[in-house]
């Protein structure tokens, strides 16, 4: 126990360091998601309006929930050598799989009758998109998006190994930090994975239409956990 | 437990020697070297994988399901167990092997107790919803014939939840055979090994044959187990032609 009083008196001590290096995991993470959005959700959006790609993004998903992150971190070690390109690779082949599934999953799944209806008051193909479709599908595509957000945010962890900097640096670089500072690290990226979860559920309630809001309350509890990957 | 580092020296000899032309130039993927220490490197941390998998597997789900039946008896249970494994599933992986150290120390123990904290959401989650999604006119027909309640419980809710839990079973292997490869940092077991032990040296070959079988054995693990899934229910198949 001794350890973890030595990892807060260490993180009493190098403030600084701990700072800069949360910031620098934020941006990493931040980076990752950016690109993985501008990847994923344009794609899934599209594919799920046009009810079109079911076997594309549904193996997405599967293939991408079953890679191991360490291992897509260890080839592009060899592909591209250690160093920035290396890890955003590896962290947005990873986010990509959630957020690209549940947009289409969210779109697809749209009540066809709602759809209709739209569709009956003359609304065009982009107007239904727009104003009937996303507002719908906005929970369930922004759960894949803070699925991804933690996910990477963990994984930026690893990323240290490939020189992505951030947390993880001190963490697997126990020669110089000593276990205090691993430790010290851990506890860091812990909280900021916690605290990033609980804001993101916040931002998921906030941008969750009322009444999808007031009929989903009882069920949300017991979401399948295979979603949550 | 012989270290994998001791047994096979896995920093190549760049500067020629006994190595062959391949290694010393580090070349993408040097065959011959891989077919050289499959046996003494790659095969025994693929071992060594599957059995860290098997066990953090099997004490996932035995927790799992003690805790679900718990929580389908006694309601209350359930929002506090889904909280604490949900706050256990989202520390990452790296964090909490080594927030483990100073308690249980660079033992397998510690790794297994980080794995196994990973399927507990996965798999307590998947059987709740899989118990309380049986059919309320079933289990009333249950109690009809004469069932006792914990007959109900074992002949008819249990059995009906088997597909919800085995579909828990894929995500929380998956789970495990990913992050299995992040235990080698505090043991010297399992495919991450190899891609530590690469680290040292950047070996390309080292890091492609380890990343590859750990990626392999996770899309095999996932699709015996959807096999497995689909014959435990035969009836999904008709509904699974989208």
């Amino acid at each position: 126990m001794n350890d973890f009083v030595d990892a807060f008196r260490f993180m009493g001590d190098n403030v600084h360091l701990l700072a800069q290096k949360t910031v620098e995991h934020l941006a990493l993470s931040g980076a990752a998601v950016g690109v993985s959005l501008a990847i994923a959700l344009p794609l899934g959006v599209w594919l799920g309006h046009v009810h079109r790609g079911s076997f594309i993004a549904v193996n997405v998903a599967n293939v991408g929930r079953a890679l191991p992150s360490l291992a897509v971190i260890s080839i592009g070690l060899a592909v591209l050598g250690i160093g920035f390109l290396n890890v955003m690779v590896a962290l947005v082949v990873l986010a990509v799989p959630p957020m690209l599934t549940n947009a289409y999953a969210a779109v697809d799944g749209v009540d066809t009758e709602a759809v209709e209806a739209a569709r009956g008051m003359g609304m065009r193909s982009p107007q239904v998109l727009w104003r009937v479709e996303l507002p719908l599908a906005l929970p369930l595509i922004f759960a894949g998006i803070r699925t991804a957000a933690v996910y990477v945010i963990a994984t930026a962890t690893l990323a240290a190994i490939a020189g992505g900097g951030g947390l993880g640096d001190i963490i697997v670089n126990q020669a110089s930090y000593g276990l205090p500072g691993v430790l010290a690290g851990a506890m860091v990226v812990t909280a900021l994975a916690l605290v990033a979860e609980g804001i993101l559920a916040l931002v998921q309630r906030a941008v969750t239409p009322r009444g999808i809001r007031l009929a989903q309350e009882p069920t949300l509890a017991r979401q399948p956990a295979a979603e949550q990957i | 437990m012989t270290s994998i580092a001791a047994s096979a020296p896995v920093i190549p000899n760049f500067g020629g020697g006994g190595s062959n032309s391949c290694v010393r130039q580090n070349k993408a993927f040097c065959w011959d070297w891989f077919s050289s220490h499959w046996s003494s490197t790659f095969q025994p941390a693929l071992t060594q994988h599957i059995v860290l998998t098997l066990i953090a597997v099997g004490i996932g789900l035995v927790i799992s399901l003690a805790a679900a039946l718990v929580a389908h008896r006694y309601r209350w249970v359930e929002t506090p167990f889904t909280v604490f494994s949900g706050f256990l599933y989202t520390i990452p992986s790296l964090a909490l092997f080594q927030l483990l150290v100073p308690i249980t120390g660079l033992t397998t123990t510690t790794a297994e107790i980080a794995l196994v904290s990973y399927t507990l959401l996965i798999l307590f989650r998947n059987t709740i919803t899989g118990l309380s999604e049986v059919p309320d006119e079933v289990r009333e027909s249950a109690r009809g014939m004469g069932f006792t309640p914990w007959q109900i419980l074992f002949k008819v809710e249990l059995p009906l939840a088997v597909p919800a839990i085995i579909a828990g079973l894929r995500v929380a292997t998956v789970t495990v055979i990913s992050l299995a490869t992040v235990a080698a940092f505090v043991i010297d077991k399992g495919l991450g090994a190899p891609i530590f032990a690469a680290l040292q040296s950047s070996f390309n070959t080292e890091f492609i044959a380890a990343g590859v079988l750990a990626i392999a054995l996770a899309l095999v693990a996932d699709a015996l187990l959807l096999g497995v899934q689909r014959i435990a229910t035969p009836w999904a198949a008709s509904r699974r032609s989208a």
